[in-house]
């Protein structure tokens, strides 16, 4: 038997590490020989922390294990034999539904595996594309395979793998590139620090076939600080390799050589962007380049360099060992393969999840994710992250592949997929994200540095209740401004969260111009907050939590506001307990 | 850089007197190898827990580089500070999906808990407060990340708590589980 426990970011977080220590003190106890497995993220992040039982080909996967629940299930199951049913979620037999709905590819391993023991990725036929790329395939025959597979890049703008691969592969230079992108700065996803945590060797295994690919020698990842789990597993993943030989000069007696480093990202969001990311890399402010030349030609350090973030290395090694066909035979037309989503926001089950292109977003949020969080009632996704839009209840049905998801307005994107409900204001969306994007603007051209601003002002006046005539149709103007007017992708899809709102969701920000209410009770300046006389038992609970004294009333007689002095913090709401406090 | 711009910087930045010998072996690590400009900042970060304007000043004068590009660089990545940080710092996660579950909430819980506001730190030296865009853990949203571990699916009430656990051990107090 065999013990595994979820140790990426998220299963640490929710309290994995006291779950382990409590494993590996009842091993000791009793002095059992099991081996104790530590794995990344299976996805599943709102069950963490997740322990699996492994009974030779029987996985049982215990959620939300706390340390008392784990020496129940040490001294029921690996003890007794008696498995403990009422914590388990998942067995071989019967895989819990939202495993079974997916397609794994570029997560096969995350959750499996240990990510820090290379063994336990070769079982996994890990390496084995590489032994065969280099072995038995010309780089061109790596690019057709490449080409057959339809990949696209997964970072968000979905431009064909292959044909980045084949001019970088075509380009002159004495010296190549391979960048890997695992600066993931959308607020809201996360798929590549699952990737990077969970199963490190896949993009190292998908970089180095890129290398050899297009003639390079040298590989960067530029990582986040902000993930130092990451950063250890990778550095751990790259000094095993080389042991092994399978990094590093003449690999496997090839007379190929490709080496690896990785560069910690110091925080700009505009570093996503190729040209700025190039920038970064060679110690500079993180600000994007005229293209053309594009990287293919003139990259890092003026080098041809291929730029692709984590999942496209990550899903590469599956497509060389099955082949680019296979690969294909998932997805649509011109979407092919799958796609990770981190579902996030308002949903019952968040989580990663691996879905073939073409699935529809209501399969994805309601079969897979469970539906809305409380029961409530679904009012848009948020997709492509600043750069994205909001996608509304009525195109729930919309397939989720490049193309469909373009049409509504939002973006593909790296794959968040912030789900909200009736509870969320979408004109405070519009702020959040443009507050982001303004503050994230590199500063490099005037449009995208003060016209994000001057949208920002006027999306700030309507959700303070200062809304103008107007402000809708001046939003707008601006937006097509801002597009046309900004270099890189950063400015030329900053409206985009604003666009997709007041398309869809124009009666929300005319209650706010007009009527100054706020339909969804989030922009405080909007709201007043009254106590109903006939609910209120006077227990003076929210006059003691009222912080500005605003609250006044005897003991067990109605209490009243003073609407002069009440600065909106909610507190009264909060701690009632009869339903006394209204919000209008 | 103009002389006036240097000294705006250097009444705005904090500049205690720092020992720049600890950058020497920073600069043999990095020595004749080109880009490694935001690596030597990272690196004494590390050193100094912030950039203090006599290690910035060091380092252009030993990698050659204008004073006004190492300043460029280090107000252009949030990660950079330029004034001393707490023993803890709390890095408040403004992701899409902690906003959407209340981030704001638990940022005016901190700011009211400790008396400080985002970017600010408490007169003790203990905590200071930084908002980021995001951590990366948005299932459980809403999060802070301490010293580098992450807390969770917070309340106004459960952040307090951590907090005040916190600042309970500093004195030598009991500490109660959160």
């Amino acid at each position: 038997m065999k013990l595994r426990v979820g140790f990426g970011s998220c299963g640490i977080a929710a309290g994995g590490r006291k779950v382990l220590e409590k494993l590996e003190a009842e091993i000791n106890n009793h002095g059992k020989d099991i081996e104790l497995i530590l794995t990344g993220c299976i996805g599943m992040c709102f069950y963490e922390p997740i322990v699996d039982v492994i009974d030779n080909d029987n996985v049982y996967t215990y959620a939300n294990v706390t340390p008392a629940i784990a020496e129940e299930i040490f001294n029921s199951h690996i003890v007794g034999g008696k498995p403990v049913e009422q914590y388990i979620v998942s067995t071989s037999d019967k895989p819990y539904p939202i495993l079974a709905k997916q397609v794994r590819i570029a997560l096969k391993n995350c959750g499996i595996i240990n990510p820090e023991n290379l063994d336990d990725y070769l079982v996994k036929d890990g390496y084995k594309a590489l032994t065969k790329v280099i072995k038995e395939m010309t780089p061109e025959e790596v690019i057709e395979d490449i080409k057959v597979s339809g990949l696209r890049g997964r970072g968000g703008a979905g431009f064909p793998t292959w044909f980045k691969w084949n001019a970088a592969n075509k380009s002159k230079g004495d010296i190549k590139y391979v960048v890997c992108n695992a600066d993931e700065g959308d607020p809201g996803a996360f798929m590549d620090r699952s990737v990077l945590e969970g199963d490190p060797h896949a993009l190292l295994e998908g970089m180095i076939i890129c290398g050899y690919a297009i003639g390079a020698s040298e590989g960067h990842i530029y990582c986040r600080a902000e993930y130092p789990l990451a950063i250890k597993r990778l550095e751990i993943a790259i000094a095993d390799a080389k042991k092994r030989n399978l990094l590093g000069s003449n690999i496997m007696g090839t007379g190929f050589s490709f080496d690896m480093h990785i560069k910690k990202g110091a925080g700009a969001f505009v570093c996503g962007e190729e040209t700025a990311l190039i920038e970064s890399l060679e110690g500079e402010r993180g600000m994007p380049r005229l293209k053309p030349p594009f990287p293919a030609q003139s990259g890092f350090w003026g080098k041809p360099t291929n730029i692709n973030n984590v999942e496209t290395f990550a899903n590469v090694p599956w497509i060389l060992y099955n082949g680019g066909s296979a690969y294909a035979a998932y997805g649509t037309e011109k979407s092919k393969g799958t796609k990770v989503f981190a579902l996030a926001g308002k949903i019952k089950n968040g989580g990663l999840v691996e879905v073939p292109m073409g699935m529809t977003l209501r399969e994805v949020i309601y079969d897979i994710g469970g539906g809305i969080l409380n029961d409530k009632d679904f009012k848009a996704v948020q997709m492509g992250g600043p750069s994205g839009g909001c996608i509304p209840k009525q195109l729930l049905d919309t397939p989720v592949d490049y193309d469909s998801i373009t049409k509504t307005g939002a973006i593909m994107g790296s794959g968040g997929m912030i789900v909200m409900d009736e509870d969320t204001c979408m004109v405070d969306m519009a702020r959040f994200f443009l507050d982001f994007t303004c503050k994230e603007s590199c500063g490099k051209c005037i449009y995208c540095r003060i016209g994000t601003k001057r949208m920002l002002e006027i999306l700030e006046r309507i959700t303070a209740g200062e809304g103008r005539e107007g402000d809708i149709e001046k939003l707008q103007e601006l937006a097509v401004s801002v597009k046309d007017g900004s270099l890189c992708g950063l400015g030329q899809t900053a409206p985009n969260p604003v666009l997709t709102t007041i398309k869809y969701f124009r009666h929300e920000y005319e209650a706010h111009i007009k009527d100054k209410k706020c339909p969804a009770k989030i922009c405080k300046p909007l709201l007043t907050y009254s106590i109903n006389g006939d609910k209120c038992i006077g227990c003076t609970l929210c006059a003691k939590k009222c912080p500005v004294q605003a609250i006044t009333g005897e003991k067990k007689q109605p209490h009243g506001i003073d609407q002069a002095l009440c600065t909106k913090c909610g507190n009264c709401a909060g701690v009632c307990r009869f339903g006394a406090v209204g919000i209008e | 850089m103009c002389t006036s711009c240097e000294q705006q910087l250097e009444t705005k930045f904090a500049d205690d007197n720092v020992d720049v010998a600890l950058l020497e072996p920073i600069f043999t690590e990095y020595a004749g190898k080109a880009g490694s400009l935001i690596s030597i900042l990272q690196k004494t970060q590390e050193i100094y827990g912030y950039l203090p304007l006599t290690a910035l000043k060091a380092i252009a004068d030993k990698t050659g580089h204008k004073r006004a590009k190492i300043y460029g660089i280090a107000t252009f990545y949030s990660q950079f500070r330029l004034n001393p940080v707490g023993k803890y710092v709390i890095l408040q996660c403004h992701g899409t999906a902690c906003h959407v579950l209340g981030a704001e909430k638990i940022g005016s819980a901190i700011c009211d808990e400790l008396g400080i506001a985002p970017g600010e730190t408490t007169e003790d030296g203990l905590f200071t407060l930084e908002d980021v865009a995001c951590l990366g853990c948005c299932s459980l949203a809403p999060v802070i990340m301490i010293n580098g571990e992450t807390y969770g699916k917070l309340t106004p009430d459960n952040v307090r708590k951590i907090l005040q656990n916190i600042g309970e051990a500093e004195k030598g107090g009991v500490v109660s589980e959160a």
